[in-house]
C-alpha cells in the first residue's frame, strides 16, 4: 500500500479553482521534490492534506495508509502521522513552546490509545531533538516563536516534526527566508529523519533545497496539477531555464 | 438649564431612604462618623441612581439594575457562618492570614489573628467606627474624596469590614486574605466598608475574595480605602467569585505616595451584575503601578471595570491591562481615562484593554481615554475586541491538538498575559487554575 495517494484533487479557495485534478502517489521511504511557478498551487497542496478550514474539496480523494482523511479533523490527521512544517510558522504570545510541544505530543498519543508520555522522558527526548537542531533550551521557554528570526523559527518546525515524528512530513517552502547557514541546519535535521518507514513532500520554488535534501522524484505543479515528473535533474533544468515554458502552458 | 431637575423617586430610592432613616441610629459610629453618613446620604440624595444618561454609568445602568432596595443584612447566625466555611477555598495554598466576614460582618472565630507579624495591625471596622479609632479619624472618606454615588451610598450605610494598618517599615510575611462570604440565606444589602493604610516603606500584600453560593441575590456595595505611603510596596487583588451578588459594586479608593510599587488586580468570574471601580491617585513622584485584570464571563452575566488612574505628580510610571473573555451572552465593559494633571512631567502611562469573544451574542463595550495637562509625557492606550485567531487554533489543531484543547490553550495563554502582572507566584497559579477550571466547564 502507498503511503499517500491523491486522485484527481480538486480544490477550490473562495470559490476560485486552485486545484485542478491533481495526482500524486507517495511511496514509505521516498522523498518528492514539488516545484513550480508561484501561484501554481503548492501551498494550497500543502495545506489542504493538513486539512486547513475554507480549502473545499470539490472532487477527487486523498488516501493516507489506504485510508481516507479528507473527511478527518486537523488534528486526526496529524495524529495519524500527517506533519506541515509551515512556511509562515505560527508565534503564539503566551504559550510556552515546551507546553505546545507537550500538549501536541500527548494530546497525538492520547488519539492513538497510547499512555500519556511521562514528564522526565518527555523532557529528554526534546532535548535530544532540540540539541540536534541548535536550539538552545531558553528558547523552550520562551513563546511559541515568538521573536524567533525565520531561520529559529524553520529549525522550531523542523524540531516539532522530529519529536512527532510522523509518517509523512510535508514541508512547504522550508527553504523560504533561510540564509545558507540556516538551510543546511534545517536540511540536516530533515535528512536524518528519512527513513524506510517515512515519506517526504518537499514543496520549494528553488532548487537550491534539493542540494542538500536530495530527492527521489521530481514534480512540476503548474495550474495546479502535476504536468511533470522526473528525477533530480529536473530541479537542475529548471534552475537554468525558470519555470517559463509551464507559464506559457498556460497562456 | 442649570438646575437637574431630578425625576421622582424610584422605589428603590425611596426604599433606600427609609432604610437609611431606619438604620442610621444603629449604625456604628456616632459624632463625626454620624455626620459623614448624613452627608453622603444627602450627596446620593441629590443624584439619585444613575442611569445610562449619566456617563459614567452609560453601560452599567444602576436605576435598572436595582428596580428595588433590599433590607440591610442582619448579624450573621450560626447557619450562616456554616454557610462560608469553604469560601476562600481556591486560595487555600496562599498560606494567607484570613480574616473572615459573613454578609459583610467581622467573624472574630473564623479569622485568624494570631502572632500578628510586628508593625501589624487589624481590626474590624465596626469596632473601629464605634470606638473612634485614630486611624479612622485620620483617613476614613479622606483618602481619595470623590463624588461617586455608589461611594456615597457605600458611606451612608457602611457597616463592618477590616481596618490594616502596617507600620512604617514593617514587611508582611504572609498575605492578608480578606474573605468576604455571602450566605445567601436571604437577599440582603451589604455594605462592606474597609481601610488599608500601608506605612512609609512598609511592604504587604491583600486579597480579597467575595463569593457565595450561586444562587446569592445579594445587593453587595463595597469599598476600599487605601493609603499606600512613600517607598511603600503595595499588592491589592480582588477576585469576585461565584455568589458575589445579583448586583455586586466594589471601589477601591487609592492615594499612592512617593517611589511606591504598587499593583493592584481584578479577578471576576461571578456575581450577575458587576461593578469594579477603581479610583487611584498617584500623588508622589517616580512611583510604579500595575493596575490590571481579568474577567471571565457566561451566560447573562455583566461585569464593568471603571478605571480612574490621576496621575498628579510627577515621573510616575503605570501600565493598565484588562483582558475580558466572554462566553454565551456576556458582556463586558472596561471605561478607563488616564488624567495626567498640570505639572506631571515625564509620566508614562499605558492602558490597554482587550476582549475575546467566544460567541456572536457577547458583547465588549471599550472605553479607554486619556486626559493630559502637561506636555513631557508618554501615554498610550489601545483597545481590542474579537474572536479567537482562526490561523493560529490551525498551527495547534495541526500538530494533533483537538479543537477545544487548542481554543483552551489559546483562551489561556490570553487572560495569562493579564495574570501574569500578580508578583505572587502562588496566586498566580491558583488564578490560572481556576481559569483552567472555567474553560473546562465550557460545554
Amino acid at each position: 500500500m502507498s503511503l499517500l495517494e491523491i486522485k484527481n484533487l480538486h480544490v477550490e479557495v473562495d470559490g476560485k479553482k486552485i486545484l485542478n485534478g491533481l495526482d500524486l502517489t507517495v511511496e514509505k521511504g521516498s522523498v518528492h521534490a514539488i516545484m513550480g511557478p508561484n501561484g501554481s498551487g503548492k501551498s494550497t497542496l500543502a495545506h489542504v492534506l493538513a486539512g486547513k478550514p475554507n480549502y473545499t474539496v470539490t472532487q477527487g480523494q486523498v488516501l493516507f495508509e489506504g485510508e481516507d482523511v479528507l473527511a478527518l479533523k486537523p488534528h486526526e490527521r496529524a495524529a495519524k502521522g500527517i506533519f506541515l512544517a509551515f512556511q509562515y510558522p505560527m508565534e503564539i504570545p503566551g504559550v510556552a513552546t515546551f507546553n505546545f510541544l507537550k500538549a501536541a505530543l500527548n494530546a497525538q498519543r492520547k488519539y492513538r490509545g497510547e499512555p500519556e508520555l511521562p514528564t522526565p522522558e518527555f523532557l529528554k527526548r526534546v532535548r535530544e531533538v532540540a540539541g540536534k537542531l541548535g536550539i538552545e533550551p531558553d528558547m523552550l521557554r520562551r513563546p511559541v516563536n515568538m521573536g524567533f528570526s525565520g531561520g529559529e523559527k524553520k529549525r522550531n518546525e523542523i524540531m516539532q516534526m522530529a519529536l512527532l515524528a510522523p509518517r509523512l512530513c510535508v514541508l512547504d517552502e522550508t527553504d523560504s527566508g533561510l540564509d545558507i547557514d540556516a538551510l543546511k541546519i534545517v536540511a540536516e535535521g530533515v535528512n536524518h529523519l528519512r527513513s524506510p518507514e517515512r515519506g517526504f513532500i518537499v514543496i520549494t520554488h528553488y532548487q537550491r533545497l534539493l542540494n542538500y535534501i536530495v530527492p527521489d522524484v521530481v514534480h512540476v505543479l503548474a495550474r495546479g496539477r502535476i504536468v511533470r515528473t522526473g528525477g533530480k535533474e529536473i530541479a537542475l533544468e529548471l534552475e537554468a531555464e525558470g519555470y517559463a515554458q509551464y507559464q506559457e502552458d498556460a497562456a | 438649564m442649570n438646575a437637574e431637575v431630578r425625576p421622582i423617586k424610584t422605589a428603590a430610592e425611596s426604599a433606600l431612604a427609609a432604610s437609611f432613616g431606619a438604620a442610621k441610629a444603629a449604625l456604628p459610629g456616632a459624632g463625626s462618623v454620624a455626620a459623614l453618613r448624613e452627608e453622603a446620604f444627602g450627596r446620593f440624595e441629590r443624584h439619585g441612581l444613575p442611569s445610562r444618561r449619566v456617563e459614567d454609568w452609560k453601560y452599567t445602568d444602576l436605576r435598572a439594575a436595582m428596580r428595588d432596595a433590599l433590607p440591610l443584612a442582619g448579624a450573621p447566625d450560626a447557619l450562616a457562618r456554616a454557610r462560608v466555611k469553604q469560601a476562600g477555598a481556591l486560595l487555600a495554598e496562599l498560606e494567607a492570614r484570613r480574616i473572615v466576614f459573613v454578609d459583610g460582618a467581622f467573624v472574630a472565630e473564623l479569622s485568624d489573628l494570631a502572632d500578628l507579624e510586628p508593625g501589624l495591625a487589624v481590626g474590624s471596622m465596626a469596632a473601629a467606627l464605634a470606638t473612634g479609632d485614630p486611624l479612622i479619624a485620620a483617613h476614613l472618606g479622606k483618602v481619595a474624596p470623590s463624588e461617586d454615588v455608589a461611594i456615597a451610598l457605600n458611606t451612608a450605610f457602611m457597616g463592618d469590614g477590616a481596618v490594616i494598618r502596617v507600620a512604617a517599615g514593617a514587611a508582611l510575611a504572609r498575605p492578608i486574605h480578606l474573605v468576604f462570604g455571602n450566605s445567601g440565606l436571604r437577599p440582603a444589602a451589604i455594605f462592606p466598608r474597609s481601610l488599608i493604610v500601608v506605612e512609609q516603606g512598609a511592604r504587604a500584600m491583600v486579597v480579597e475574595s467575595h463569593e457565595g453560593p450561586a444562587e446569592c441575590a445579594d445587593q453587595v456595595n463595597a469599598a476600599v480605602e487605601l493609603a499606600v505611603g512613600d517607598e511603600a510596596h503595595f499588592d491589592h487583588v480582588k477576585l469576585t467569585g461565584a455568589g458575589a451578588g445579583a448586583l455586586h459594586l466594589w471601589t477601591l479608593m487609592a492615594n499612592v505616595g512617593a517611589r511606591a510599587r504598587f499593583n493592584a488586580f481584578l479577578f471576576t468570574t461571578g456575581g450577575a451584575v458587576v461593578r469594579n471601580q477603581l479610583f487611584v491617585r498617584f500623588a508622589g513622584e517616580d512611583t510604579v503601578a500595575g493596575i490590571r485584570g481579568a474577567t471571565l464571563l457566561k451566560g447573562s452575566q455583566h461585569a464593568d471595570v471603571t478605571l480612574f488612574a490621576d496621575h498628579a505628580a510627577p515621573a510616575c510610571t503605570s501600565r493598565e491591562m484588562f483582558k475580558s473573555v466572554l462566553d454565551d451572552s456576556g458582556r463586558s465593559i472596561f471605561q478607563g481615562k488616564i488624567i495626567v494633571r498640570r505639572g506631571a512631567q515625564k509620566t508614562d502611562a499605558r492602558m490597554a484593554t482587550h476582549a475575546l469573544l467566544l460567541t456572536d451574542t457577547a458583547e465588549a463595550d471599550n472605553k479607554p481615554e486619556l486626559e493630559i495637562y502637561a506636555d513631557d509625557v508618554q501615554c498610550g492606550h489601545g483597545a481590542t475586541a474579537g474572536s479567537l485567531d482562526q490561523d493560529l487554533l490551525f498551527y495547534l489543531k495541526a500538530r494533533g491538538i483537538p479543537d477545544k484543547e487548542a481554543e483552551t490553550l489559546l483562551i489561556q495563554a490570553f487572560v495569562g498575559e493579564a495574570v501574569d502582572g500578580i508578583e505572587h507566584a502562588g496566586l498566580r497559579d491558583a488564578l490560572m487554575d481556576h481559569v483552567a477550571g472555567w474553560l473546562q466547564a465550557r460545554a
